[in-house]
């Protein structure tokens, strides 16, 4: 008797329990709902021939498919350059996320003078607004005659504290045995890193791979300041532009943004584990 | 045993550390250094060009009268902007951490989503979304009978409207942080609450939101320093109008750093945002030491 009660109250919760997930659902998926409008519209209005953007009231679904504000974007703009800058930016951001891990590696791994005033000072690094270094590190590249050329738009953000922080955290996990055996074996210790350590540092690796592309496929500010030449602007840089130059055709605009946001959304739907499990790994607690 | 030579850490960290230095603390000294100079494009072509002023940037801005419109912006987007920010990603977070359901892993994807997204083309996006006349948000609040709103024509709207836009992309992460400290807190809490009788607000107010407190500090710390480095929405959309009603500290410093090429002058307004971040943060740090006393 005393267990059917216990029964009872048990099926009781669970369905009291149920409402409530269906209730956080659907406000969920409200919010997700409100949240995607902006990607949606966007994504359905690049593909609007220009005269169906201006109509009133707007349709929801393209009428008519048109791919000609695409073709314009690279034939009648130079987004043909901007796709190539933005993927130098990307590849040479990955250089950068190698000299993190090599920096990472060393401070946790090896004993040498002033590591931990070293340590403290990367850290102390990433206190610093990006404001207050904006024009010293414009008069710097300028004195090293870097403005306008891509090292100058490169250089300012290639190594960053933070990752250098979270490659140390994770590569302090790494048994020293490990390294001992590989260095018996008469492995230099260049490549003990390469072969021993990297293999072992996928995980955050492929973290850190992935926020360094989305960053530098997203890289606007230094660009910005450093490039005078159009022929070294990288896309964000080339849509704000076109912001200014087309500022009626809302089509064209739409298509330039979907062009730039679409792969990110891609790359992050294919990773969004390694991403969103990053903050775990990092151990954002 | 070391078996590694003296020089080799250093190898491995030196590329690193040269940048760091060159680009991220030397460059503080320099911002000290020219704030109290009038470098502009004739002294950077020749440094003789260059005199020393003392503090003449320093009392020149405070008189300046948009700069100073630009501190009360930044102080609107911090007061409206980081409640707003914690209140949606934390809501959210706990709604999400609700539901057992696969589906709910699903809105952890949607509601990051705009988070990675390119701030310039989302800039774009929006300025198409809240176009006064062909915007879809005004044709969405004619079905309701609500006159178009003039979204980025008017002084308090244009805020209002920028605070949406970048409310919009830093749920992503925030709510991330949320769910990760959500995660952390261990079943038993709530099982032996629910044994109480404890309710859902009760077990939310009592267990959830005290032991997520630091992952709120954390979160209202980042928060705040990002709203008090607002830039690039207002510099996309607005560029700073009307009549700089939008204009953050850092645009105005953008602006005469890189537009007026005012070096000396704008280096000494990053010089004020830079003390203000630092006394802020200090500021609630002990408020969180307090807090933590009792």
């Amino acid at each position: 008797m005393k267990t059917n009660a216990s029964n009872k109250a048990l099926t009781n919760a669970k369905k009291s329990y149920n409402t409530q997930q269906w209730i956080a659902g659907i406000i969920l998926a409200l919010g997700g709902l409100l949240v995607s409008i902006p990607f949606i519209w966007m994504i359905l209005s690049s593909f609007k021939p220009e005269s169906e953007i201006l109509q009133f009231p707007p349709t929801l679904w393209p009428e008519e498919f048109t791919l000609e504000h695409f073709t314009y974007l690279f034939e009648n703009m130079n987004f043909g350059v901007y796709l190539k800058n933005t993927i130098i930016v990307v590849l040479c951001s990955f250089g950068g996320l190698f000299l993190n891990a090599m920096a990472g590696y060393a401070f946790a791994k090896y004993k040498f003078k002033g590591k931990d005033k070293l340590f403290y000072l990367v850290l102390a690094t990433m206190m610093i607004p990006g404001q207050v270094t904006m024009i010293p590190v414009y008069l710097i590249l300028n004195q090293m005659g870097l403005t306008n050329t891509m090292a100058g738009i490169v250089l300012p953000g290639l190594v960053g504290a933070f990752s250098i922080f979270l490659f140390r955290q994770f590569m302090s996990t790494i048994p020293d045995e490990l390294l001992e055996a590989a260095r018996l074996d008469g492995a230099s210790e260049f490549r003990v890193f390469m072969q021993v350590i990297l293999p072992i540092s996928r995980p955050i690796l492929a973290v850190q791979g992935i926020l360094t592309f989305i960053a530098g496929w997203n890289s606007f500010l230094w660009p910005l300041i450093i490039a005078n030449d159009e022929s070294l602007y990288t896309l964000s840089v080339g849509l704000s532009l076109l912001k200014g130059q087309y500022g009626g055709n809302f089509a064209l605009q739409m298509a330039g943004s979907t062009f730039m946001v679409v792969p990110i959304i891609i790359i992050f739907m294919l990773f969004q584990k390694h991403i969103i499990e990053g903050y775990t790994i990092s151990g954002m607690k | 045993m070391k078996s590694y030579s003296n020089k080799t850490p250093y190898l491995f960290i030196g590329p690193a550390i040269t940048l760091l230095m060159l680009f991220s603390l030397l460059p503080i000294f320099v911002a000290l250094i020219i704030s109290f100079t009038d470098i502009d494009l004739a002294g950077i072509a020749d440094w003789s060009n260059i005199s020393f002023i003392g503090l003449e940037n320093y009392k020149e801005i405070f008189k300046d009268p948009i700069f100073l419109k630009s501190i009360g912006n930044t102080l609107f987007y911090v007061v409206f902007g980081v409640p707003f920010v914690i209140i949606c990603s934390l809501g959210i977070a706990l709604l999400i951490n609700f539901g057992q359901a696969r589906i709910f892993k699903a809105f952890r994807l949607v509601f990051y989503m705009p988070s990675i997204t390119n701030v310039v083309a989302v800039a774009v996006v929006w300025a198409y979304l809240y176009n006064p006349q062909f915007g879809l948000f005004n044709y969405l609040l004619s079905f309701f009978n609500v006159p178009a709103v003039p979204w980025l024509q008017d002084p308090t709207m244009a805020k209002v409207s920028l605070i949406a836009l970048a409310l919009w992309r830093a749920i992503g992460v925030n709510m991330i942080i949320f769910l990760a400290a959500l995660q952390g807190i261990p079943k038993t809490y709530y099982e032996a609450a629910q044994l109480d009788g404890a309710s859902n607000w009760k077990q939310l107010t009592n267990i959830t939101l005290p032991l997520l407190r630091y992952a709120i500090f954390f979160v209202s710390i980042t928060t705040m320093i990002g709203w008090l480095q607002f830039f690039e929405e207002p510099f996309v959309m607005t560029k700073g109008g009307p009549l700089d009603s939008t204009t953050s500290v850092a645009l105005f410093i953008y602006r005469n750093g890189f537009q007026l090429s005012n070096f000396g002058y704008a280096a000494a307004g990053s010089f004020i945002l830079f003390i203000a971040i630092i006394i802020i943060t200090m500021i609630q740090f002990r408020l969180q030491k307090k807090d933590t006393d009792f």
